[in-house]
C-alpha cells in the first residue's frame, strides 16, 4: 500500500505509474524467457477506489478498496502453464512464472495453444476516454448517498424501509504483453450510484432498486431521480398477484432483454461452438433472428462502459456487424477457439464490447399499448438456461398487461420457450435504449412463451 | 482430525506473521491506531492462500494455473457503521494505515489499546495438510486421464469430456479488539466431470463432481472420482430422451441430496441476520411461528468434519456449531456473525463468512439440511398420481423480501400413477419460501448430503456450502416448463 496523508479523500492515492506497471509486465516476460518458456503473455491490472453506503439516514459502510492482480502464461512449443499473484514484488512475480513454467511440463501439446498472431495484434491504442476519476471524500458520497436514499422515502409513503444507498467510485489501469513485443495499457474509471428500498401494504412487502454507472462523474444520473425511480418500482410491485398457467407475448424491459442478448453472446463464443455446446452451432450466415434485428459490436465507442482499444491478448478491436437483418455475421472469437474452428480471431478473449442492439420506431409505452394482453418481465431470477439446447427457463415477475393498460403486478410466475425460438420471434425492439451496460438494447417483445403460474 | 487448535493458531501465525515479521507487539500497536473511542468493536483478518487448478479437454490437460493470494482486512465498527481498508501486503506500515483508514468511521481522535493475546482453542474439524502437495503432478495428470478413460468407455454417444481439478490451501489469522486471537488452515479440493453426448443431431450435457475439506486422497477412496465421470454420462445420455417438462403448480417429490438447495434457497437466506435485523426478510420477527410443517426440522451446522461448508471457526474468530433453523416446522432461530449479533441482542452463531481478506464478514451459510422423516422414498413416490420427481439441480436464487425463489432441476421425470416414468428437460421451480414448507406432506428416511459442489453468491462474495436432505414431497409447487 502507498502512503495515505488523508484516508478521508480518495484523490489522495494516485493509480501507479504506468510505465511502472509495465515495466513489471516486462520484467515478467523476460522472467519467462530465462526459464525457457518459447513463448508468455501477461496481464496486469490494479483497481481502486471508495464505496460509501448509507441506510435510514446513517453511514452503514465505508470501505477503501484497492484490489491487484497479475496472471501469466507461458507456452513451450505448444504446451501452456498459468499463474497468478497478487504480490507484485520481483520475487513474487518470479515465483508465479516459475509456477507457471513448472505447470507447463505436465499439461499436453495442443495445436491450438499460444500467443495470438502478431497480425492480429492492435499496432495503435487509441485513447477512448475511459479515465475520469472523481475527487471524491468520503463525507461528499455520504451526502450523496443521503440524498439518493431520502428522495426514495419521500417519493411515496408506502416506503418503510430500506437497504441503503451506495456510492462506489473506482477507476484502475490494465496493461498486458506478451514476447511479440506487445506492451501496451491504459486507464480506466467507473462510478455507480445505486438505491435499493422497501414498501409495504398491508402483508404484502417488495423491495426493488435502481441504479446509475457512468465513467464520468458528471455523468450519473441525480441522487433524487435514482432514489424515486427506485421507489417507484418498489410500490409498483406492491400488491403483486401469481397468474394462471397459460401462453402469452412477453415484453422484457430493457434491464431484462439485455440477459436475452447476454444468452445469444454465450451461444456465438468460440469456447462455446468449439465444444460443440451452442444451439447455434454451424449457423453463421443463417437466420437466427427475426429479420427486424441488426446487432453491432462497437469496441470504441468514447466513454462507454464496454469500450477497450484492445482484447485480453492485444488482438485490436473493431467495429463490426454481429447480425444484419436477422442473419448471423460472426461468432464471438479469441485465437484459441478461433484455431479450434479453423477461423480467425475476432478480437474477442475476453467477451464482446459495447454490443448494440438497434433500436425500434416504438417506445416502451407504445410497446406496452400495442399488447392486447401479455407479461411485461421486469425481473428474472435462476439459472434456468441451458445453451446447448437452448432451452430457456426462468422465474419471473413483472406486469399483467390487457388492453394495451397495466393491468397489474405479478409474480411466483415462470417464463419458458426455446432461445432459438425466442430469437426468431423478436416481434418488436423498443427505442428504450438503455446505455448503462456492456450490451446496449431496448426492450424486446418475445412472440409467445409459456408462463406457469397457478 | 480433532486436532488441538492451539496447532492451527501457530502454523497461522508462523505461517502469516513469520515471513512478515510482525509480532503480537505489532498487533498491539496496529490496534493501538484502531481503536478510537468511538469504535466498539475492530478485527484483523489476514489470509494467505495458494490455490491450483488442472484441466482436461479432447482427451489432452490443455492447461494447469497456480496462484498465491495474501492480504489483511482492517474493520472498525462504530455502532451499526462499519470502516473497512485492505491491503495486499501484510508488512507494518501497511497494517497501520488501513487501521487508521477505517477508524475513520468514528470521527474521534484518541488512541485506544486491547487486551492480552488470548489464544482460541476451537478444535480443528479438517487436516492441516497442504492439499496441493498430496498427490504429485504426474498423478493429478494421470487422475485426469483416467476420468477422461472412464467416460468415454461408459458410452459410444460421449463427445467430449472436460475434467477440472483444484485445490486451495487457505490460512487465516483473526485478531479482534476483545484480545482473541484464532487461527485456521483450511484445505478444500473439488474435481468435476462434465460431458457432452450426442444421438441424432441431439446434444445434452451432464456434469457430476465432488470435494471437500481434505487432501486429493478425497477422491480415490473407493473409487470416488470415477462415479463422479460414470454419473456425468448417465446425466447427459438420460436427457438424449428427455421430453418437455410440464408446466403449471403440481405435487414435486425431490430427491435427496443437492436438492437441498430448496432449503437454502426458500429458508436458508431469509433466516440470515443481516436481512433480518434491517427487517427486509420475509421471515422478519417470525421466530416461534409456524412457517413449515410438523414433518420438517432444518438446521445449518458449520461443525461437521471435513465437509465443504465446514470451518473449524468462522471468518470472526467465532467457533462454529449446530444451529437449528426450523424445529418440527417452528422458526426457531437465525444465523448470524458478530456485528448482527450485537445490534439484536444475541449471541454469534459462527456464521460470519467474507471471501477474502478483501471483503467484510456477512451472516452466511455453512452446511445446511433437513434431518430425516418416517417415509420410506418408494412409498413417498407411489403417492403422486401426476407430478415430478426431481433429483438433480443447478442453482437457485431467491428476493429476500418477497420470498419467492427458484431452483433450476437438471434431471427430472414425470410420475404418472405413482410411478416414475419419463425424463423430462430442465425446468425452473418456484415457490413462496415462508410458505412451501407448508406443504412438505412427507419426508424420507434417506436423508443425504450433497457430494460437495455448493458455491453460495450474496452480495458479490462466494463462498463453499454444502446442503442436504432426505426425499422430500411438497404437494404444490410451480414447474416451469414449456408444456402448458
Amino acid at each position: 500500500m502507498s502512503s495515505v496523508a488523508q484516508p478521508n479523500r480518495q484523490s489522495a492515492r494516485p493509480l501507479p505509474d504506468q510505465p511502472e506497471l509495465e515495466r513489471l509486465v516486462q520484467f515478467a516476460l523476460d522472467a519467462a524467457r530465462r526459464h525457457g518458456a518459447d513463448a508468455a503473455e501477461t496481464t496486469l491490472s490494479v483497481d481502486q477506489g471508495l464505496a460509501a453506503s448509507v441506510r435510514r439516514g446513517e453511514v452503514e459502510t465505508i470501505e477503501h478498496r484497492r484490489d491487484r492482480a497479475m496472471a501469466v502464461a507461458v507456452y513451450f512449443g505448444r504446451r501452456k502453464g498459468a499463474a497468478s499473484t497478487a504480490d507484485f514484488s520481483e520475487r513474487a512475480i518470479e515465483d508465479a512464472v516459475k509456477a507457471a513454467c513448472d505447470i507447463a511440463r505436465y499439461t499436453s501439446e495442443d495445436p491450438c495453444q499460444g500467443l495470438a498472431d502478431p497480425a492480429h495484434l492492435a499496432t495503435a491504442v487509441p485513447d477512448l476516454d475511459l479515465y475520469h476519476p472523481w475527487d471524491l471524500s468520503v463525507d461528499e458520497a455520504i451526502d450523496r448517498a443521503q440524498a439518493c436514499e431520502q428522495a426514495a422515502f419521500d417519493t411515496d409513503p408506502a416506503i418503510d424501509n430500506s437497504d441503503g444507498a451506495e456510492v462506489n467510485s473506482h477507476g484502475g489501469v490494465r496493461v498486458y504483453g506478451n514476447t511479440n513485443g506487445f506492451l501496451h495499457g491504459y486507464p480506466a474509471s467507473s462510478h455507480s450510484l445505486s438505491c435499493a428500498v422497501l414498501g409495504r401494504r398491508g402483508d404484502d412487502m417488495q423491495r426493488d432498486f435502481w441504479y446509475s454507472v457512468s465513467r464520468l462523474p458528471e455523468g450519473l444520473a441525480s441522487a433524487e431521480s435514482v432514489g424515486r425511480q427506485a421507489a417507484a418500482r418498489t410500490v409498483a410491485r406492491l400488491g403483486s398477484r401469481r397468474l394462471g398457467t397459460t401462453t402469452a407475448p412477453v415484453l422484457f424491459t430493457p434491464q431484462m432483454a439485455r440477459s436475452l442478448l447476454a444468452h445469444f453472446v454465450g451461444a456465438i463464443s468460440g469456447g462455446n461452438l468449439y465444444r460443440k455446446a451452442s444451439f447455434l452451432l454451424d449457423s453463421l450466415g443463417e437466420g437466427v433472428f427475426a429479420e427486424r434485428v441488426n446487432l453491432r459490436e462497437q469496441p470504441h465507442l468514447p466513454q462507454a462502459l464496454g469500450s477497450a482499444p484492445f482484447d485480453g491478448e492485444g488482438v485490436a478491436t473493431r467495429e463490426r456487424a454481429l447480425v444484419e437483418a436477422g442473419v448471423l455475421r460472426g461468432y464471438v472469437l479469441s485465437s484459441y477457439s478461433a484455431r479450434q474452428l479453423g477461423m480467425e480471431t475476432t478480437g474477442n478473449a475476453g467477451g464482446v464490447h459495447n454490443l448494440a442492439l438497434e433500436p425500434g420506431d416504438l417506445d416502451y409505452d407504445a410497446l406496452v399499448g400495442g399488447l392486447d394482453r401479455g407479461l411485461i418481465v421486469t425481473h428474472l431470477m435462476g439459472q434456468g438456461v441451458n445453451l446447448v439446447t437452448g432451452d430457456y427457463s426462468r422465474g419471473a415477475a413483472g406486469f399483467w398487461v390487457e388492453n394495451g393498460e397495466i393491468a397489474y403486478p405479478v409474480e411466483e410466475i415462470t417464463v419458458a420457450g426455446n432461445l432459438r425460438d425466442m430469437f426468431r420471434s423478436f416481434a418488436a425492439v423498443g427505442s428504450d435504449t438503455d446505455i448503462q451496460g456492456n450490451i446496449r438494447t431496448g426492450s424486446i417483445l418475445v412472440d409467445r412463451m409459456t408462463i406457469a403460474g397457478e | 482430525m480433532n486436532q488441538p487448535n492451539a496447532e492451527n493458531l501457530s502454523l497461522a501465525q508462523a505461517h502469516i506473521l513469520g515471513p512478515a515479521g510482525l509480532t503480537e507487539d505489532d498487533l498491539d500497536k496496529a490496534f493501538g491506531q484502531l481503536m478510537a473511542p468511538g469504535v466498539d468493536a475492530a478485527d484483523m483478518y489476514f489470509q494467505a492462500s495458494r490455490h491450483e487448478s488442472w484441466v482436461l479437454e479432447d482427451g489432452i490437460v490443455k492447461t494447469g494455473s497456480h496462484g498465491l493470494d495474501q492480504g489483511v482486512g482492517v474493520r472498525a465498527i462504530s455502532g451499526e457503521k462499519t470502516g473497512f481498508a485492505y491491503s495486499d501486503e501484510i508488512v507494518l506500515p501497511a497494517l497501520l494505515e488501513a487501521s487508521t483508514a477505517a477508524r475513520a468511521i468514528s470521527r474521534s481522535g484518541a488512541s485506544g489499546s486491547v487486551r492480552a493475546w488470548q489464544p482460541n482453542h476451537a478444535p480443528a474439524l479438517y487436516e492441516s495438510t497442504n492439499p496441493l502437495d498430496t498427490l504429485t503432478a504426474d498423478e493429478k495428470v494421470e487422475l485426469l486421464r483416467r476420468l477422461d478413460a472412464e467416460a468415454r468407455a461408459a458410452d459410444p454417444r460421449v463427445e467430449q469430456v472436460i475434467v477440472s481439478l483444484s485445490g486451495l490451501h487457505d490460512v487465516v489469522l483473526v485478531a479482534d479488539s476483545e484480545g482473541q486471537l484464532s487461527g485456521d488452515v483450511r484445505p478444500l479440493v473439488r474435481l468435476n466431470v462434465t460431458v457432452l453426448a450426442e444421438q441424432d443431431g441431439r446434444r445434452e450435457n451432464g456434469t457430476a463432481g465432488g470435494g471437500g475439506r481434505h487432501g486429493y486422497a478425497f477422491f480415490l477412496e473407493a473409487d470416488k472420482a470415477l462415479d463422479y465421470a460414470r454419473e456425468a454420462v448417465r446425466q447427459a445420455v438420460l436427457k438424449l430422451d428427455a421430453v418437455d417438462a410440464p408446466a403449471g403448480t403440481m405435487p414435486v417429490v425431490l430427491g435427496p441430496g443437492w436438492p437441498g438447495v430448496l432449503l437454502h434457497e426458500a429458508i436458508g437466506h431469509g433466516l440470515e441476520g443481516d436481512f433480518n435485523r434491517k427487517g427486509t426478510s420475509a421471515f422478519s420477527g417470525r421466530i416461534g411461528e409456524r412457517v413449515a410443517s410438523p414433518l420438517c426440522t432444518i438446521v445449518d451446522d458449520g461443525a461437521m468434519a471435513g465437509r465443504r461448508g465446514s470451518l473449524s471457526i468462522d471468518d470472526e474468530g467465532v467457533q462454529t456449531q449446530q444451529n437449528v433453523l426450523i424445529e418440527r416446522g417452528v422458526l426457531k432461530g437465525y444465523m448470524q456473525d458478530k456485528l448482527n449479533a450485537r445490534l439484536m441482542g444475541v449471541k454469534p452463531t459462527g456464521n460470519g463468512r467474507r471471501e477474502s481478506y478483501a471483503h467484510l464478514p456477512m451472516p452466511r451459510m455453512t452446511n445446511t439440511y433437513m434431518l430425516a422423516g418416517p417415509h420410506d422414498p418408494a412409498e413417498i413416490i407411489g403417492s403422486v398420481d401426476r407430478g415430478l420427481y426431481a433429483v438433480n439441480f443447478g442453482g437457485g436464487q431467491v428476493d429476500i423480501t418477497s420470498g419467492k425463489f427458484v431452483f433450476s432441476a437438471s434431471e427430472a421425470y414425470l410420475i404418472e400413477n405413482g410411478k416414475v416414468t419419463r425424463p423430462v428437460k430442465g425446468a425452473t421451480l418456484i415457490g413462496n419460501g415462508p410458505e412451501v414448507l407448508k406443504h412438505v406432506s412427507m419426508v424420507g428416511n434417506d436423508l443425504a448430503l450433497d457430494s460437495g459442489i455448493g458455491v453460495c453468491g450474496k452480495d458479490g462474495q462466494s463462498v463453499p456450502v454444502g446442503v442436504g436432505q432426505p426425499t422430500l414431497k411438497v404437494d404444490a409447487l410451480t414447474v416451469g416448463g414449456t408444456e402448458a
